[in-house]
């Protein structure tokens, strides 16, 4: 009696697990997009992506992750298309021969953010690189991704511009979180720290606290999107004709006009910037 | 911290509102956990049952590791699996990575240990108790093994819900092989993730929530079998 009771419990718990709908969405006709926490948390992929899988019945699926860790996994073969925001680094994954060309998809721009209480005194500062030197010299709270992403790798590109080495200053004031960039700016806001985030994920967080927008607009601060596929070349599993289709569609008018349309609280976030030439030399 | 409030407020508006998406989250979460600890059990009872009544050498180390992998970072497990499964890895070409059968195998590798080394204990404890009838009786090992599970299955079942409870909770792993995609790999632990890196702690809190609420549906329905089969044992 007992054991068929519990039999009977195993076998019905057995059928909930295992016979559930879903599991062959990973078909043929779908891709993996290795990108940024930018572009996917600001809700980007959810306005334009629907657009392109009605189209072309492709499902997109995205895998959200740093721009380094995007990059290293587009390296081993696990994913079909890479967009992402650290060009030295992309063009660096195509000469290796990883990706098959890189293309302009859009743009948007760094900002810093900060405490009202601005104790470096930053706010409205025009260039990014004298805030840079300021808050270093007051010593004054810096948090920074310090995870190799695109943001980072930018954040120490200006460091560099502005003759300051931050990382002898790790721990004190110029604290590296190690994580992604809505993470760090819960970490900013938590303990009252400059951060240096993207715009978009900026407007689309929630947690900004009394933060404000205390620099931009500076050409230093520029942000370029680009897109490449991974070269099946190298990794003969990947979905180069998929793939492509998707590069095809983002750059072309079509994919450019859904990333202009996309708002958020009545802002533009990205702004396209493809070369119409580009779609025509994909190598 | 009136996110506190806010959370309460999201969940109750979630759960009444059988909202599709959240369903979704749970269900996945669900599949992968409980069939995570199906396949663990199916390893790990016969494991640690075998551990708790043979005696060979090198016992008491095989102890030891057991219970010291009941401490394995999930993340590590994730990036274990990860590199596995990776186009690059040996076993790229079955193109796991990032599917659900994914985070169960990486559920499964994190509490299996679980799973082996409690059961080891709760069968040696048994097994002292009734060493003497065995030898008297002359039992063979593997019907004082059977013997010695079926009557301890009450602790066991206990031992299957810890390491159900581990499954369930951990985030490192299944991000890192299940990548969090929407509709397709994302459950409870990731968008509990995805909504706190978002700034959006009040619904981060409100899926946390859930997912207790979920935790103690899943225990009672186990308690309440437990209960009806000892009443039925007793009959």
């Amino acid at each position: 009696m007992t054991s068929r009771v519990l039999a009977f419990g195993v076998a019905a718990l057995a059928a909930v697990v295992l016979f559930q709908p879903g599991t062959a969405r990973a078909a043929d006709r779908s891709i993996i997009l290795q990108s940024t926490t930018s572009t996917a948390n600001s809700g980007l992929y959810d306005h334009i992506l629907p657009i392109f899988e009605r189209k072309t019945g492709i499902k997109v699926n995205v895998v959200a992750v740093g721009t380094g860790q995007a990059i290293k996994n587009a390296r081993n073969g696990d994913g079909d298309v890479l967009l992402v925001h650290a060009k030295p680094a992309e063009l660096k994954f195509v000469a290796d021969g990883y990706g098959v060309a890189r293309h302009d998809v859009m743009y948007n721009d760094f900002i810093v953010v900060g405490p009202p209480s601005d104790p470096a005194g930053v706010a409205g500062i025009k260039k990014v690189v004298d805030a840079f030197e300021k808050i270093a010299a007051a010593k004054a709270v810096f948090a920074s991704r310090g995870d190799n992403s695109g943001t980072h790798k930018k954040e120490m590109r200006l460091w560099r511009k502005a003759g300051l080495s931050v990382t002898d200053a790790s721990g004190t004031w110029y604290r590296e979180t190690g994580s992604g960039m809505g993470a760090t700016l819960n970490v900013g806001v938590g303990m009252g720290a400059y951060v240096m985030t993207d715009r978009a994920t900026w407007i689309s967080f929630k947690n900004k606290g009394s933060f404000k927008i205390l620099v931009e607009g500076d050409d230093d601060l520029f942000n370029q999107y680009g897109v490449i596929l991974v070269n099946p070349e190298k990794h003969p599993r990947v979905r180069a004709k998929a793939g492509q289709a998707f590069i095809d569609w983002i750059l072309s008018e079509e994919g450019q006009q859904a990333i202009r349309s996309y708002r958020l609280d009545g802002q533009q976030l990205f702004f396209p910037n493809a070369e119409r030439v580009a779609q025509g030399k994909a190598q | 911290m009136h996110e506190l409030g806010d959370a309460f407020a999201i969940a109750m508006a979630l759960v009444v509102s059988a909202d599709s998406d959240l369903l979704e989250i749970v269900g996945l979460s669900l599949r992968v956990s409980v069939s995570a600890m199906l396949v663990s059990c199916a390893v790990a009872l016969p494991l640690g049952a075998v551990v708790a009544i043979a005696r060979f050498p090198g016992r008491g180390a095989v102890i030891v590791v057991l219970n010291a992998l009941m401490g394995l970072p999930p993340v590590v497990v994730g990036l274990l699996v990860y590199l596995m499964l990776s186009n690059a890895g040996p076993f790229g070409g079955l193109r796991l990575l990032y599917t659900p059968t994914a985070m169960i195998i990486a559920q499964t590798i994190l509490i299996t240990p679980i799973i082996a080394a409690l059961s080891r204990q709760v069968i040696e404890d048994l097994h002292q108790e009734y060493a003497e009838q065995f030898r008297s009786l002359c039992v063979p090992a593997h019907t004082a093994m059977a013997a010695l599970l079926w009557d301890a299955r009450y602790s066991l079942l206990t031992v299957a819900l810890a390491g159900f409870g581990r499954a369930v909770a951990e985030v490192g792993a299944v991000i890192i092989v299940g990548g969090n995609i929407n509709h397709l790999t994302r459950v409870m632990t990731t968008a509990i993730a995805l909504e706190t890196s978002k700034g959006d702690l009040a619904l981060a809190l409100a899926l946390g929530i859930v997912l207790l609420a979920i935790a103690l549906l899943v225990n009672s329905g186990v308690m309440a079998l437990r209960s009806t089969s000892a009443r039925h044992a007793y009959v």
